[in-house]
């Protein structure tokens, strides 16, 4: 997804001068192609967070787009007032990048687990917030992102991310892309969790439950129209993402269904338990003991959701 | 060139600008019953010399590309810099008797938001000079010839992320860029040298590879022949410390921590307008 990211950046790039790439000393084999092609446009702030905020906070008011980049908490946490103040406050054009959203750096350990950033950055005002499900869709994120003038948030996976789309998906900001088609229950996928997804809805189908699957790479604007769909017209919702589950996608979708009075639909987030993570290990391994891989989103679906619904799942398929 | 003569000639209307902020200073956190009245007095006459002198600046085009970017980091001085800005015709002078009240644009601490001149919104300690930096970048990258002027206060020298930027300045080269730090040495609680000390302070900033002035911040002269002889040295940015009094100009708030978030009642402003009147 990373690399995905800086190809589409570098194209851009090269037909506007105003984009310039901020790093905090981090990003080796993944931005070099910026650094290489536009020098004077590349500046590696070192390791100083807040500092790179802010500078590409000031480069923004004299007219620069402003990429920071970093990975896991570091360009969102660490420097969470300048975002606030320098970034959100001012309108300014800076686009916070962040690779190894959620576990992607499992094995570095709990500071490394980018498990809170939706929820935080969510919290902003006039910030936009971005995790796209595949490489595709990180490249098309970078191209809406820019041509949205103010702050954003682009939450990246790491690396070998599959790809999901076809590369003729249709991408905008605030639209969620439903990914599988089903009339049973709708799972909403934002980020790399996008892809077990849909592993997940094509076993659901061969169970005889057919799931509609949504990426929603938009997290903030979000697509509530999608969402209030999915409330009337399936019979339940799960949330699926790699983030704690206080504050994300699944906190974003339960505040749309809560405030609709009409529906009232079985609604399940689906996501990392609040609890401070003290396992360590692959991503892999940690989706598993997360109960987020493949097996461990059935699972959930089957033991929490499913019973809830079964009733009008079946009456559902009756009637089709 | 002749920059005493200048500098005499220029003492007169900047003193007349730093009374006026001065008085504007007092009158506003005296309505407001406010903080910072100390803070604010302490910069009155480097913000006058910088607004009448040095600053290109057009108050009739706040937005002028070309425009010298000026940023109060330690927002808190708000007062004195709204009222160099109303003196100046960026904005009515009858604007600063809304200073902190409902419905305002004026905020304690120094906001953008419908206030033209402001460059950037400070309040929180250690943002202003990252902001200084990125400003000073696009200019170099842009081959514009503006300046950036960063003032800080002494007590914002204790945050970590001013000293991300001063590692930052020096290594970009960035001679478009001048800090300036109100070296009151009194801070929220306490002096400085009772929180957390900061000299020998002129060393440090010289060896984070700034070209470093020591000045008086209350002698007019001075602060303009300092301010024009910037930068100090090429490809360096140059870092001005200005010593200076809290309270300046009223005698009874002097160099005091009391003044740091007391606000002047009736008789306490009376008294300072009165101090001022007589040196005027």
């Amino acid at each position: 997804m990373r690399t995905a990211f800086i190809r589409a950046l570098v194209e851009l790039a090269d037909s506007d001068e105003r984009i310039n790439l901020v790093v905090g000393d981090l990003g080796y084999k993944v931005v070099e192609p910026f650094g290489e092609r536009f020098p004077q446009r590349f500046v590696n702030a070192g390791v100083a967070e807040q500092d790179m905020t802010g500078i590409a906070a000031g480069m923004a008011l004299c007219g620069k787009v402003v990429f920071t980049y970093s990975i896991a908490n570091f360009p969102t946490l660490r420097c969470l007032e300048q975002v606030r103040n320098d970034v959100c406050y001012h309108h300014a054009d800076v686009k916070i990048v962040s690779v190894g959203g959620g576990l992607g750096y499992g094995a570095l350990g709990m500071t490394h687990h980018a498990t809170e950033d939706i929820a935080v950055m969510r919290a902003l005002p006039s910030m936009t917030v971005v995790a796209p499900g595949d490489p595709i869709e990180a490249e098309l994120a970078t191209r809406a992102i820019v041509e949205e003038s103010g702050p954003a948030y682009l939450r990246l996976g790491k690396s070998g991310e599959p790809r999901v789309h076809g590369s003729r998906v249709s991408f905008r900001l605030g639209q969620a892309i439903r990914v599988c088609e089903g009339a049973d229950i709708t799972l909403i996928a934002t980020g790399v969790m996008l892809w077990n997804t849909v592993q997940a809805a094509e076993r659901l189908a061969r169970g005889g439950i057919q799931a509609r699957v949504l990426s929603m790479h938009t997290i903030k604007p979000l697509d509530e129209a999608a969402v209030l769909a999915a409330a009337r017209e399936t019979a339940g919702i799960a949330t699926i993402e790699e983030h704690g589950v206080i504050g994300g996608l699944g906190s974003a979708v339960a505040e749309v269904l809560a405030e609709s009075s009409e529906l009232r639909v079985p609604f399940k987030r689906l996501g990392i338990p609040s609890a401070v993570g003290t396992l360590i290990g692959s991503q892999e391994y940690l989706r598993n003991a997360y109960s987020l891989s493949v097996d461990g989103l059935l699972n959930s679906l089957h033991s929490v959701l499913i019973p809830r619904i079964a009733h009008r799942v079946y009456v559902s398929a009756a009637g089709a | 060139m002749s920059p005493r003569v200048d500098c005499q000639s220029a003492s007169v209307d900047c003193k007349e600008l730093a009374t006026h902020i001065r008085r504007h200073v007092l009158k506003m956190t005296h309505r407001a019953r406010s903080s910072h009245v100390g803070s604010s007095l302490s910069i009155a006459d480097l913000l006058a010399v910088l607004y009448r002198r040095i600053l290109r600046i057009d108050p009739a085009h706040p937005q002028w590309p070309e425009r010298d970017r000026f940023i109060l980091s330690k927002g808190h001085g708000a007062a004195a810099v709204y009222a160099a800005l109303a003196e100046l015709g960026f904005f009515p002078v009858d604007e600063l008797d809304t200073f902190y009240q409902n419905g305002s644009a004026l905020a304690g601490h120094i906001t953008h938001a419908g206030v033209p001149g402001v460059e950037a919104s400070t309040g929180s300690l250690g943002h202003g000079l990252s902001m200084g930096c990125g400003m000073a970048l696009a200019g170099k990258q842009d081959a514009r010839d503006y300046r950036v002027f960063v003032l800080l206060s002494d007590g914002e020298c204790d945050e970590g992320s001013t000293w991300e930027s001063a590692l930052f300045a020096p290594h970009h080269h960035l001679d478009n860029l001048a800090v300036i730090v109100d070296y009151n040495k009194i801070q929220s609680l306490d002096r400085v040298e009772n929180t957390l000390t900061l000299e020998p302070f002129a060393q440090k900033w010289t060896a984070f590879g700034w070209s470093v002035r020591e000045i008086e911040g209350h002698d007019l002269g001075e602060i303009e022949a300092t301010l024009r002889a910037l930068p100090f040295e090429k490809g360096r940015p140059s870092c001005i410390i200005a010593h200076t009094t809290k309270g300046k100009g009223v005698s009874f708030m002097e160099d005091s921590v009391f003044w740091h978030y007391q606000a002047p009642n009736t008789e306490d402003l009376r008294r300072a307008l009165q101090e001022l009147e007589a040196i005027a």
